[in-house]
């Protein structure tokens, strides 16, 4: 007998032992046992060692050797891989090296294989104890979310209260920027959003959904009237019957039709965490049964992507540009901070809470300018002050391209970085001057687009030109948002890289920013972000490849459908059968040229509809198509996944109650995304791992997302390759293996206190700031595994990702695509947008535009409706006769006009629909503007859905489907011009002398 | 002994509501008997946040004002409260006890700051209870000063005389001080809230264009007393802000040494936004 044959026979023999005492020790695990009765068999191949183990009313029989009938068997090749698989905590890449070589394999229904090895994986956890009691007899437990990390109070399963981390005496210190005389260090504890704070009365809404339901008058045998999509009621249908009609459906449709036959769509941020979240479990199931995929645009980035990068590369930032050390190079270098459509204390920088908002209060301290230009006057501004600027929206890049050309004209703008550091400069020059066009783009004449008088543009150049100045875009500072979410998004966010570019990108105190991004704290830990792609197997569509997989091998997943749908096109794909776009690739500046076409040669068109969180209705475009598409024939079968009943669950055929994120298991950072917005942490205070703790248990039969693509998973015999046969705390745990964690804290503390905060490095070995090495003609020094090797045109890390290497004010990207493109060519030109206040034709009939940009309280759909606390802020929502109706600004003149007062019931209007909302009056919004937040979570139409006045909010019915450009596909939300009059209560879409022809 | 305040800054408020959420978070779904009865899921704000906008397009000012109960030294409630339903502690926190208040209507009038919120399910005039529950077990501050990001909230824990020295240190001021309840919430930078403008930008030709006339000297008159001078900045702007809504006529005085002088009159009434101001070349000579 070998010493591995001994060693595995006594590891399986320990393994009886080991079930049978922690049976004993925990009624968990004895509950668990009693589950199911059946017999494993666990051999290696030639069978020279086993040991079966009969599970039988909660009881354990077990012998060494073979059973004669066992329902599965897990086999591996030899005693000696079996002597190293089964030692707990086993090494990962060692286990999935022995699947990939089919050494290590199991047999029998997948439903008791999954049991029985979660079972084995569950005695490392069973009885671990995590979470802090507390004095008043709750029990705290940590978690994390879009809008920061929470201690979480719980008694009797209930959850208590939510509050920020108050960091303890056993916890990393804070970092000090010393600037101009005086030190700053940030507040010890984390900051939360307010869509994060209601989270109880979200986790409580009555609008949960708490167990399976099907549509009423859907037989997946008989007449599915697929046309009563959105009208027709539930009924309450088990798990069990749910999970087979899906599974049977996802089985029917891919035999009947073939490859591509399903469509999966998620929504973004409806939860967090690495292991339960889209980017991971999500993943995993749809490329596990094949799916066509939706290509999402790159919402928040539009303009940056398809039009900044050309001029400076990024293509992995998708045109932003990077950001290390920024904020200390703001605080003690510049003079002056432009926040041009950047309204971070409203938008959080996403998912960092407050965390950049005490940073900006330095502004004040440090004696440092403010101007803003946006068309709202926003929250940023309202708290900030300084100059403000109110452009029509849209006509921004007029503004920008005439403070182009003060400096031009002055001779004020950095000489020689332009002729050392970019090419081009000549041609756009010339354009600005008007030897092009015959127009030279001056303040005057920008003054009639923008409305911004040419005296305050030649003011604001002199001083943006006198000063070293930083350009705060978008809410993120280096873009993000606002008025690249437009017709001309891509125009806009070019010409303010261009403005940069002549001010001298990367010199000390001027960059892009506005101390959102770059705090000092340590990059060099390892953790990885959501988008890493944690346990999807993921390795082209995520992180994985570049960050997670080296930590954490996993059996690789791919998606056997090349079909793609963009997902602003989901509708004329279902109704129309045929729909294009491009796509949305960081790898090079060249892939976002890479068109497809949808239906992908030789596959099925789309039949089934699989939906995962969020929802489209509140945050596409023009999304009364969403509704149509859902109310059609050629969807044969659509499952929504939800938490809540809301948007568009009210759609589906099956529905599946998945449970929030505080009743499962996972681990993250906060603000921790990876991927695209790699370091963004640096958002954050302080970097800060967090456990998330299973606070309560899953709210009536409601299932984590990964538990319930488990069960489906077991019904199509993927259920082993889904899981890995773990449970999802064995996951996380696997995670934080895969991290640096483990080199600072034990498993048994980490779960039981549930954070880490990285400590911030010594001044000393801060990264050096963005772009400085450009700025002074080094090798790129700053901790950023981009532009790809093959990118660099001269040497490894020597310049930028762009053929020259250099900032290029007439991109060679575009030359080489189309160069006579119109709506984007080579350098950077006006052109006014397709839908706006001087769009003849329409404006005659919809005179305002309105402007929708993210909710300050709610993250997209998340915290908005179910009767959630926020809908009791009258910035979010207004109370009118027992009713919440969405919010519309307007200015007071405008209103009067109207005859519309405060808070009055209005009909916001346009060809695409009707919205009704409740009236702000303000003096915020120029003349001709009005502003709504986009994201409603409630569709509430009052007739006919897709066709109807909608009480519930989603005024992205109006928002135009059109892309930006026709060589692009980007959302233009922004550019919407609308009608607004006093609502009668009648469900008249329009007056009739707007009537339209259908 | 030391008792409980809470400090506003109006400055400092951008109407994030993390306060409100703080405070829905911490009393919807709970029963912390003798201290605060559970709050209903939606219509109760009992921190409410008041918004104002100051000025016209373009110039404008947006404060917000936080309201709370003020837990008054000498609270109206406690005088219209039956059955002893409202105490105060003697570390200063007015208690409407849910136990001894069902019913008791009158106290939602009673409270001059509209802070009391009637309870319709229950039958229970409910106010924000300054978390008291959670000060007994050792926090030191409120739910809402510890999310308040801008730190615009603050719980102070001290001798009264401490007390009195920081309102006259930090300028602090209560809600109608002429209701001579005197408050335990108490405001910094109250004048964003109260307070109007008078704002103005100069413009005037430069070489034969029109531009924004930085660095000119305005004055702010009152039945001929000068209240302030400014200097215009960068773009042209001016603005004089403190001043006491409707309080009659102004003299705003431009004087720049390449243009000839301009008065301007204001009848106050709320901020006045004067709009750009041309100025007219000096005669040359």
């Amino acid at each position: 007998m070998s010493l591995g044959t001994l060693k595995f026979s006594a590891l399986l023999f320990g393994m009886l032992k080991m079930l049978r005492h922690k049976a004993r020790r925990h009624s968990a695990f004895a509950q668990r046992l009693a589950e199911k009765n059946f017999t494993a068999q666990i051999r290696t191949f030639e069978g020279d060692v086993g040991r079966y183990f009969s599970f039988r009313d909660g009881r354990i029989d077990s012998k060494s050797g073979l059973h004669p009938d066992p329902q599965i068997t897990v086999s591996i090749a030899s005693a000696e891989l079996g002597a190293r698989l089964f030692t707990p905590w086993v090494e990962q890449l060692e286990r999935i090296e022995a699947m990939k070589n089919f050494d290590f394999k199991a047999e029998g229904p997948d439903e008791l294989v999954v049991w029985f090895t979660q079972t084995l994986a569950m005695m490392q956890t069973v009885g671990l104890e995590y979470g802090t009691a507390m004095p008043d007899g709750t029990k705290r437990f940590v978690t994390n979310t879009n809008g920061g990390p929470l201690f979480v109070y719980v008694k009797d399963d209930r959850i208590v209260r939510l509050t920020p981390i108050e960091f303890g005496e056993g916890d990393a210190g804070p970092w000090t920027i010393k600037a101009r005389g005086r030190s700053f260090t940030p507040p010890r504890k984390t900051s939360v959003a307010p869509h994060t704070l209601c989270s109880k009365s979200t986790v409580y809404s009555p609008h949960r959904l708490l167990h399976p339901m099907k549509r009423v008058d859907f037989d997946p045998k008989g007449e599915r009237n697929p046309r009563n999509r959105g009208v027709s009621g539930y009924v309450r249908i088990s798990w069990d019957e749910a999970l087979d009609l899906v599974a049977s459906e996802i089985k029917r449709v891919k035999t009947e039709h073939g490859q591509g036959a399903i469509i999966a769509n998620h929504g973004s941020h409806h939860t967090w965490g690495n292991i339960g979240y889209y980017i991971s479990a999500a993943y995993k199931f749809f490329n596990a049964i094949g799916t066509t995929r939706v290509i999402h645009n790159p919402d928040s980035w539009e303009g940056w992507y398809w039009g900044a990068m050309h001029h400076y590369g990024y293509s992995m930032r998708l045109g932003q540009t990077e950001t290390y050390s920024l904020v200390e190079d703001l605080m003690k270098e510049a003079e002056m901070v432009v926040f041009w459509s950047a309204d971070p204390e409203c938008t959080s920088g996403s998912y960092s809470a407050f965390e950049g908002t005490p940073r900006r209060q330095w502004l004040k301290d440090l004696g440092i300018e403010i101007v803003h230009i946006d068309p709202y006057y926003n929250h940023t501004a309202a708290l900030l002050g300084g100059k403000w600027f109110a452009p029509k929206p849209g006509t921004d890049t007029a503004m920008a391209l005439a403070i182009a050309w003060v400096w031009i004209n002055e001779g004020t703008y950095d000489k020689k970085y332009v002729a050392e550091r970019s090419v081009g400069f000549e041609v756009w020059r010339d354009y600005l001057l008007g030897k092009e066009d015959g127009v030279p783009k001056t303040p005057e004449w920008q003054e009639p687009e923008t409305g911004i008088a040419a005296k305050d543009v030649r003011a604001l150049a002199r001083r943006w030109a006198s000063k070293k100045t930083y350009l705060g875009a978008g809410g993120w500072g280096n873009g993000h948002g606002g008025a690249c979410r437009a017709a001309t998004g891509i125009q806009w966010a070019r010409a303010l890289a261009c403005l940069l570019a002549m001010q001298g990108m990367g010199r000390p105190g001027v960059n892009f920013g506005h101390l959102q991004w770059g705090t000092p704290i340590d990059l060099h830990f390892y953790f990885p972000g959501y988008a890493d792609g944690g346990l999807s197997g993921d390795i082209e569509n995520t992180g994985m490849p570049i960050s997670l997989y080296q930590r954490m091998p996993q059996l690789p997943t791919f998606n056997p459908s090349t079909q793609k749908v963009p997902r602003l096109r989901i509708p004329e794909a279902i109704l129309e059968g045929k729909t294009e776009g491009y796509p949305w690739n960081g790898k090079t500046i060249e892939g976002q040229f890479q068109k497809f076409s949808y239906p992908a040669p030789g596959h099925s068109p789309i039949r089934m509809f699989y939906k995962y969180g969020g929802a489209s209705i509140g945050t596409m475009s023009e999304t009364n198509r969403y509704v149509k598409a859902y109310r059609t024939e050629n969807l044969e079968f659509v499952v929504n996944q939800s938490i809540w009943f809301e948007g568009e669950a009210k759609f589906a055929d099956v529905i599946l109650p998945a449970c929030t994120q505080f009743e499962r298991w996972d681990i993250s950072e906060f603000g921790g995304t990876g991927g695209y917005a790699l370091h963004g942490q640096t958002q954050m205070n302080h970097r800060i791992a967090l456990m998330q703790h299973k606070c309560i248990e899953p709210l009536g039969e409601s299932k984590s997302d990964y538990q319930i693509f488990l069960e489906l998973a077991n019904r199509l015999g993927l259920g082993a390759y889904y899981s890995e046969g773990m449970n999802e705390l064995d996951w996380v745990k696997r995670l934080f293996d895969a991290s640096d964690l483990p080199k600072h804290i034990s498993w048994p503390e980490f779960l039981k206190k549930g954070y880490f905060v990285v400590p911030a490095p010594p001044e000393e070995r801060r990264d050096p700031p963005a772009l400085r090495w450009f700025y002074e003609g080094r090798k790129k020094d700053v901790p950023e595994p981009h532009p790809l090797p093959g990118d660099y045109g001269k040497q490894y890390l020597e310049g930028l990702q762009t053929q020259s290497g250099k900032f290029e004010f007439e991109c060679s990207s575009l030359k080489r695509f189309d160069p006579d493109d119109p709506e984007r060519p080579p350098i950077v030109k006006y052109l006014p947008s397709w839908e706006g206040l001087q769009t003849k034709g329409l404006v005659e009939r919809y005179p305002l535009q309105m402007i929708s940009p993210h909710s300050r309280f709610s993250y997209h759909t998340l915290s908005d409706g179910k009767q959630s606390a926020v809908n009791d802020i009258e910035e979010h929502r207004v109370r009118i006769d027992g009713y919440y109706y969405w919010v519309m600004r307007i200015n007071s003149e405008d209103a009067k006009g109207r005859g519309i007062k405060q808070h009055d019931l209005v009909k916001v209007f346009n060809d695409r629909g009707a919205v009704v909302c409740a009236a702000q009056l303000t003096e915020r919004l120029p003349r001709g503007t009005v502003h709504s937040y986009e994201s409603s979570a409630v569709y509430d139409p009052i007739s006919e859905p897709g066709n109807s006045v909608d009480r519930g909010g989603c005024i992205n019915q109006l928002t135009p489907k059109r892309s930006i450009a026709a060589k692009v596909t980007g959302t233009a939300v922004n550019s919407c011009l609308v009608e607004i009059e006093r609502w009668d209560g009648s469900g008249a879409l329009r007056p009739a002398a707007l009537a339209v022809s259908a | 002994m030391k008792k409980w305040n809470l400090v506003i800054d109006v400055a400092q408020c951008f109407n994030c509501n993390a306060c409100t959420m703080a405070c829905h978070d911490e009393y919807f779904g709970n029963d912390f008997p003798g201290v605060a009865a559970e709050m209903p899921r939606l219509g109760h704000r009992w921190i409410e946040i008041c918004q104002r906008e100051s000025g016209t397009f373009p110039v404008v000012e947006v404060s917000y004002l936080p309201v709370t109960c003020n837990h008054c030294d000498n609270p109206p409630c406690m005088k219209a409260a039956r059955d002893g339903a409202i105490v105060k502690r003697a570390d200063g926190i007015v208690i409407i006890v849910p136990e001894k208040a069902k019913g008791q209507r009158q106290l939602v009038e009673a409270c001059p700051y509209g802070a009391i919120w009637w309870n319709e399910e229950k039958q229970l005039p409910q106010a924000w209870p300054f978390d008291a529950h959670l000060l007994d077990g050792g926090w030191t501050q409120t739910r809402g000063a510890q999310v308040c990001p801008t730190r615009a909230m603050r719980t102070l824990h001290l001798e009264d005389e401490e007390m009195q020295r920081i309102v006259l240190e930090e300028k602090l001021s209560v809600l109608h001080p002429e209701f001579k309840t005197k408050p335990r919430v108490y405001y910094k930078n109250l004048d964003r809230w109260t307070r109007v403008f008078v704002a103005g930008s100069l413009a005037g030709e430069i070489s034969g264009v029109t531009e924004c006339i930085a660095g000119a000297r305005v004055t702010l008159e009152k039945n001929g007393a000068k209240l302030a001078e400014a200097v215009t900045d960068a773009y042209g702007d001016f603005r004089f802000g403190g001043l006491e809504e409707a309080s009659g006529t102004y003299i705003v005085r431009v004087a720049d040494g390449r243009f000839n002088p301009k008065t301007l009159e204001v009848a106050l009434g709320k901020s006045a936004v004067l709009g750009t101001i041309i100025l007219e070349r000096r005669a040359a000579g």
